[in-house]
């Protein structure tokens, strides 16, 4: 009689998801100190949520002055890229569970980029340098247009990988060429600029190549693969710098 | 953003509150892309194109060449051991070795020249370090270019 009531017992204390879960998270206040540092915070977690709501519950329950960027939670509007255990990542889609919760959980702001306060970094030479490659449709054709500008299925997938950008700054911020002097382009620029030179409808990819032929374009990539790795859309980012290569070599000879 | 709150001391008290505040935070550094006025109108061309373009071709002719030359020097023929004076001076003697170390010397030396052009680029921060790191490595480059093609050239195998 007394063992099924322990089970119970048991099987309702098993049954809370909860888990203790430490977050290191690096701390900067320029209204108070140059240095950042580390600090820890304790919460009790399901980890089946994300980091995301670790930093929620550390904000809204712990300490208000955590400052963090984040718009739609759900990995679309690419403004939470942190690295997290080391790693560029979006805190809306990553896992506690995939974290290794018993060691602590740590959080920066990413790297290569001005820290302003904690988590948040200045993005202005990020959006710089996506601006620099003129991300948008130009034509020759400069009179309104009258009808759609049809393609193919095979002219879209050209470049469909290359859509999917989120501008989030994880690739940009993951690659050791961009953390030295930050005057590269930084993959994600290059993504963008992929876009549209390999968009049939575009005409102005003779431009952005020549753009990306600079200095600190293109051939200051080592393929080191670190953006591919860090891409939370799964983009070939190394992939897509290398066709840009390859298309001013072949427009050249 | 002024920095003259800071000039009395580099250590501030621990807590800091003293040093930094609302109207007088820590200093920013500045951010990269920013456009200066030191920053260049244009850094385009084809020069970093074909910088990478001369690494993988002259990479996979070096890789015959070195390969070639290591059989020939260490493995052929007794080995290492069989390497002196008269060796050199009768492989010289034959216009197909000079062309060939003539090649190596030259794709070698620019192929590592041009890889430590972009270690320099990729790891010294400051421009001044830049400038005379790269400035020793050309020097370094042109003189053993220099000084191997006309040992080659000039080699005279009667010298006693
Ligand atoms: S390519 Fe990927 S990692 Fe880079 S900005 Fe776009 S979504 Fe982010
Ligand atoms: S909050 Fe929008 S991508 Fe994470």
């Amino acid at each position: 009689m007394a063992t099924p009531v322990l089970d119970k017992v048991e099987a309702e204390a098993s049954a809370s998801p909860y888990i203790t879960v430490t977050f290191r998270i690096r701390r900067f206040n320029p209204e108070v100190s140059a240095e950042a540092v580390w600090e820890d915070f304790q919460l009790e977690i399901d980890p089946k949520e994300r980091v995301l709501d670790g930093l929620h519950k550390i904000k809204w329950d712990l300490d208000g002055t955590l400052t963090f960027r984040r718009s739609c939670a759900h990995g679309i509007c690419g403004s939470d890229a942190m690295r997290i255990n080391g790693r560029n990542r979006l805190a809306c889609k990553t896992l506690i569970k995939d974290l290794n919760p018993e060691k602590p959980i740590t959080v920066e702001p990413i790297k290569g980029l001005t820290v302003l306060k904690d988590l948040v970094v200045d993005m202005e030479p990020f959006f710089q340098a996506y601006r620099d490659v003129m991300p948008f449709l130009i034509t020759k054709e400069t009179n309104e247009p009258t009808r759609e500008r049809l393609q193919s299925a095979e002219d879209r997938a050209r470049f469909d990988d290359t859509t999917k950008c989120i501008l989030c700054a994880a690739c940009t911020s993951s690659c050791p060429v961009f953390w030295n002097d930050g005057q590269y382009f930084g993959p994600a620029a290059i993504v963008n600029a992929h876009r549209f030179i390999f968009d049939s409808r575009d005409e102005a990819g003779e431009q952005r190549l020549e753009i990306l032929n600079d200095r600190d374009g293109v051939w200051r990539c080592r393929t080191t693969f670190n953006c591919t790795d860090a891409c939370p859309r799964g983009i070939e980012v190394t992939k897509a710098i290398a066709e840009v290569k390859k298309a001013l070599i072949t427009r050249r000879f | 953003m002024s920095t003259t709150e800071t000039t009395a001391s580099g250590i501030g008290p621990v807590e800091g509150a003293e040093l930094y505040n609302v109207d007088h935070p820590a200093p920013l550094i500045e951010a990269p892309r920013r456009r200066t006025k030191k920053t260049p109108k244009s850094t385009r061309g084809n020069f970093e194109l074909a910088a990478w373009l001369f690494m993988r071709l002259s990479g996979i002719v070096l890789v015959v060449l070195v390969i070639g030359h290591l059989i020939i020097q260490l493995v052929l023929d007794g080995g290492v051991s069989k390497v002196g004076f008269a060796f050199v001076a009768g492989r010289w003697a034959n216009p197909y070795w000079q062309v060939w170390d003539l090649a190596m010397l030259w794709l070698a030396m620019l192929h590592g020249a041009n890889g430590l052009r972009t270690v320099i680029n990729d790891y010294a921060e400051r421009p001044n370090s830049r400038l005379w790191l790269k400035g020793l490595l050309y020097t370094a480059t042109v003189f053993t270019i220099l000084l191997g093609t006309l040992v080659i050239f000039t080699f005279d195998p009667n010298i006693r």
